[in-house]
C-alpha cells in the first residue's frame, strides 16, 4: 500500500551542506585570486595599472599617449595598460590585492598620496631616490610636491601628478535671485547660514547650501565637508607633532552642530539623498546646471566635469559658477580653510624591470603629459614649468583662485589607522543629520570609537 | 574487492581534488588568517603576525558584530525559514488544486526570479524599492505617498527581495514532494471526516517532513551567504542597519583592509551555518527513529 515518500535528499544532503559552507568562504577567496591577465611571457613588458571611470578619463588619455611615445622610443618593449574601472575605494582594494603576488603586481601604478606611507610599509613601492637623482625634470617639481611621495624612512617612493584644493562652488544666478551680491565670499559660518536662509526664502524649491554627510559619500564626506568645518575651528583631527588623535574638542561638536543646522533647516539636501553614494553626480550633473542648487563645497577639479569632454558638459559654467574660500568658524586666522589630496605614480617593488618602469614613469609625467592631465582633470600643477604655462592658466577661469588656496590648505594624516578614523567621522555626521544622535552624543561616540581603535596612549584631549 | 572499490572511486577523484584545492583550501586559509593580523596594506601586509584569538575577542567587544550577527539570524528566519519556505509550500499546495494553465503561469512567474542572475535580480529589486521606483510609482498612482524603502525600511526591503528571489526553489522542492504523497492516504482521511486543514497538518506535512528539512537546510545556507543582493540594494546601510555578516566581513576585509578581522567574521559565519545545519540534521534523524 504505502509507497516510499522519502526521496533521496537524505543521502546527499551532507555533501551539499559542505559545498554550501564552502561557497560562503569562496566568496572571499575568489576576491583574492582574480587576476584577469596571465603573466607576461616576454620579459620586456611593462604592466601599468591605473583608475578609469565614466567621469574620469583624463589619466587614460595621458597613459595612451605615454604608451605610444614610450613604445616608439624603446623598441621591443610592450606597454600593457590595465585601467581598473572602479571608484576610489574599490580601486585601492583591487590595487592592493594585485600587489600581493609578484605575478599580478604592476610595474607602474596610480597611487593616492595618503596611502603612500602604509603601502611603503607593506613593501609595495620601490624606493626612487637613486633614480630621481638622474632625472633632470625632478628639479622642476615644487618642494611641497616632492614631500607627497616621502615615506617614514625619509626616502621618496612616488611622484605626484597633481594636487587639489577644496572650495565653495556657487551658482551666481541663484545667489543673485536671493539678493546676495556676487562675487560672494562669506567670512564666518554664520554668513553662510544667513545666505542659505536668504536663498531658501526667495525660492523654497532650491537647495540653498548643501554639504556632504554620512557614509554614502565616503571620503567625500570628510574631505569636502567635515574637515573644512573642523579645521576652521581651533581644533584639528590629528596632532602631527605628538602623533596623537584629538578627542573631546569643542570644534568637533561645533562642526557637527553646523551640519545639523543645515539639515534640520532643510538648507541642505534631504538626509536620504545625502546617504546616496551617487549624490555628487546629481550635484554636478543636474542641480548646478539646472540652477537648483545654491552652493556646496567641492574640489578644485569641479570644472573637469563641466568642461568640453567632461562627464557633465555644461557650456555656461564659466559664467554661471563662482568659487569662494571656505571661511573659518568666526573668521579667525588665516581666514579660510581648504583640504588637499592628490595622486601619484609609483613603481612596483616587485617589478622585474625597475629601470624601464621608472623610465615609463618619467614619460607619463613629462611636461607635455603633466600639462594635459592637469588641464583635462582640473588639477593644480605640481611642476613649476606647468604652473607657469599659458595653456594651464587659460584652462578655466578658476585655476588662479583654487591654486591660491594651497596657502590655507591641510592634508589628511597619512597613517594606517586613518581609514577607520575617517569612517568614524562619517558615522558621526550620519547620526547627526538623520537625527539619531545630538552633536554631543555623536561626538562622544566618536571619541569612544577612536580610543578603542588607536588606544588610550594615542589620543589627546583638547 | 579492494581494488574494485578503488577503481569505482577513480572517476570522482578529479572532482574531489578540485573541491579540495579550490574550495576547502580557501576555507582552511581563511580560518588560519583569522588568527593573524593579515592586512591589505601597512606592515602587516608584508609580514602578518600570529595574534591568537585577538580578532575574536575584538569581535565580541565591538558593537557592530553582535548587531550584525543578530541581523543575519533575523534575515535568515524572516526571508528563508518563513518567507521562502512558507510561501513556497503555500504556492505548491495551491498549484496542486488549481487548473493546469493557472499553475503553469504562476510557476513561470515565480521561477523567473530564480532564473535571473543574482546581480540582475539585485538591480531589479533596487529599481523596485528605490524611492522613485516601481513600488512608489504604484503607490503614487493609487494616491498615496510611499516612503523611501531602502532608507527607512532597509531590512524589510532586503527580506522581501530575498523572499521574492528564492521562493521558486522551495516551490519546486514542495511540488515534487507533494506529487509523491499517495492519494489513497488522503482519501482515507477524507472518509474518516478530516477537514482540509487537518489533512494538511496530520497527513500531508508529516509525509513530506524530510523534504521540508532538506529544503530548510539548503535555503538557510544559501540565505546566510547572500551578499550581492544586499550590497546592491543598500550596501549595508543606512549606517549599519542592513549589514549582515557577509557584508560586514567584506567591509572589514576590503574596505578597511583588515583581512584578519574579515576572515574571523567569515569563520563565525561558517559556524553559524553549521549550527543551523546541525539543527536540521537532527530534525531528519528524529523522524527516522
Amino acid at each position: 500500500m504505502r509507497r516510499p515518500v522519502i526521496k533521496a535528499p537524505l543521502k546527499y544532503a551532507p555533501v551539499k551542506f559542505a559545498a554550501a559552507l564552502v561557497s560562503v568562504a569562496a566568496v572571499f577567496a575568489a576576491a583574492t585570486s582574480c587576476s584577469p591577465t596571465p603573466e607576461a611571457t616576454v620579459s620586456k613588458t611593462l604592466k601599468i595599472v591605473y583608475q578609469k571611470s565614466d567621469s574620469f578619463t583624463a589619466l587614460d588619455m595621458v597613459m595612451q599617449d605615454a604608451k605610444k611615445e614610450f613604445e616608439a622610443s624603446n623598441s621591443g618593449v610592450t606597454v600593457d595598460l590595465q585601467p581598473i574601472q572602479a571608484n576610489d575605494d574599490d580601486y585601492g582594494t583591487k590595487l592592493a590585492l594585485a600587489q600581493r603576488s609578484a605575478d599580478t603586481a604592476p610595474d607602474v601604478f596610480y597611487e593616492d598620496t595618503f596611502k603612500v606611507r602604509s603601502d611603503v610599509d607593506a613593501g609595495y613601492l620601490l624606493k626612487l631616490d637613486s633614480y630621481l637623482e638622474k632625472w633632470d625634470d625632478w628639479k622642476s617639481f615644487s618642494d611641497a610636491a616632492k614631500e607627497a611621495g616621502r615615506a617614514d624612512d625619509g626616502g621618496i617612493y612616488a611622484v605626484p601628478l597633481g594636487t587639489d584644493t577644496r572650495a565653495i562652488w556657487y551658482n551666481k544666478s541663484v545667489l543673485q535671485k536671493a539678493g546676495i551680491p556676487v562675487p560672494w565670499q562669506p567670512k564666518t559660518w554664520d554668513e553662510i547660514l544667513t545666505a542659505a536662509r536668504a536663498i531658501k526664502a526667495s525660492d523654497p524649491q532650491v537647495i540653498p547650501f548643501t554639504m556632504y554627510a554620512g557614509k554614502g559619500t565616503g571620503e567625500g564626506t570628510v574631505m569636502q565637508s567635515f574637515y573644512e568645518l573642523l579645521y576652521g575651528t581651533d581644533s584639528s583631527l590629528y596632532d602631527g607633532d605628538q602623533k596623537k588623535w584629538v578627542v573631546g574638542s569643542q570644534g568637533f561638536r561645533d562642526s557637527l552642530a553646523f551640519l545639523k543646522t543645515l539639515y534640520d533647516e532643510k538648507l541642505a539636501v534631504s538626509p536620504a539623498e545625502a546617504l546616496d553614494a551617487n549624490v555628487w553626480k546629481k550635484v554636478f550633473g543636474e542641480w548646478f546646471p539646472q540652477g537648483k542648487l545654491g552652493a556646496t563645497v567641492e574640489g578644485s577639479y569641479s570644472p573637469s566635469f563641466w568642461q568640453k569632454g567632461g562627464a557633465y558638459e555644461w557650456a555656461g559654467y564659466e559664467q554661471e559658477m563662482g568659487v569662494a574660500m571656505f571661511p573659518t568658524q568666526k573668521g579667525q586666522d588665516p581666514g579660510g580653510v581648504s583640504m588637499s589630496g592628490g595622486w601619484t605614480l609609483a613603481v612596483g617593488a616587485k617589478s622585474k624591470n625597475p629601470e624601464l618602469a621608472f623610465s615609463f614613469l618619467t614619460t607619463a609625467l613629462n611636461k607635455k603629459n603633466a600639462l594635459a592631465f592637469d588641464v583635462n582633470n582640473s588639477q593644480i600643477a605640481v611642476r613649476t614649468d606647468v604652473a607657469s604655462d599659458p595653456g594651464y592658466l587659460a584652462a578655466n577661469p578658476f585655476v588662479k583662485d583654487v591654486s591660491e588656496l594651497v596657502k590655507v590648505t591641510h592634508y589628511r594624516p597619512a597613517t594606517a589607522d586613518y581609514p577607520r578614523i575617517s569612517t568614524a567621522v562619517q558615522v558621526a555626521t550620519e547620526s547627526v543629520i538623520t537625527g539619531k544622535q545630538s552633536p554631543e552624543e555623536a561626538a562622544a561616540e566618536y571619541d569612544a570609537t577612536v580610543r578603542k581603535l588607536v588606544g588610550e596612549d594615542k589620543v589627546l584631549e583638547k | 574487492m579492494r581494488i574494485r572499490r578503488f577503481l569505482r572511486l577513480l572517476p570522482v577523484f578529479p572532482a574531489v581534488l578540485l573541491l579540495l584545492v579550490f574550495l576547502l583550501a580557501p576555507v582552511a586559509w581563511s580560518f588560519y588568517a583569522s588568527f593573524t593580523d593579515a592586512a591589505l596594506s601597512g606592515k602587516a601586509a608584508r609580514d602578518p603576525q600570529w595574534v591568537g584569538a585577538d580578532n575574536y575577542v575584538r569581535m565580541f567587544s565591538d558593537d557592530d558584530f553582535p548587531f550584525s550577527a543578530w541581523l543575519t539570524v533575523v534575515f535568515v528566519v524572516a526571508s528563508a525559514v518563513l518567507g521562502q519556505n512558507v510561501l513556497g509550500l503555500l504556492i505548491a499546495l495551491l498549484m496542486t488544486r488549481s487548473r493546469k494553465a493557472v499553475a503553469a503561469w504562476v510557476g513561470t512567474a515565480v521561477v523567473a526570479a530564480w532564473v535571473l542572475p543574482e546581480i540582475v535580480a539585485a538591480f531589479a529589486a533596487y529599481a523596485y524599492f528605490n524611492w522613485d521606483g516601481t513600488l512608489n510609482q504604484v503607490v503614487g498612482a493609487l494616491g498615496g505617498e510611499g516612503p523611501d524603502w531602502l532608507y527607512s525600511f532597509p531590512v524589510v526591503a532586503i527580506v522581501l527581495a530575498n523572499t521574492w528571489r528564492g521562493t521558486a526553489f522551495s516551490m519546486l522542492v514542495y511540488r515534487a514532494a507533494l506529487a509523491d504523497v499517495p492519494r489513497d492516504v488522503a482519501e482515507a482521511a477524507l472518509m474518516d471526516g478530516a477537514r482540509g486543514w487537518q489533512r494538511l497538518a496530520f497527513i500531508t506535512l508529516p509525509l513530506i517532513r524530510s523534504s521540508i528539512a532538506t529544503n530548510l537546510m539548503l535555503i538557510t545556507l544559501q540565505t546566510l551567504a547572500v551578499f550581492t543582493l544586499i550590497w546592491v540594494m543598500t550596501a549595508g546601510g543606512p549606517a549599519n542597519a542592513s549589514t549582515t555578516l557577509p557584508v560586514l566581513a567584506y567591509q572589514e576585509a576590503f574596505k578597511f583592509g583588515d583581512i584578519g578581522y574579515g576572515t574571523a567574521v567569515a569563520s563565525v559565519l561558517i559556524l553559524l551555518g553549521m549550527v543551523f545545519g546541525a539543527v536540521y540534521v537532527r530534525l531528519l534523524r528524529e523522524q527516522k527513529t
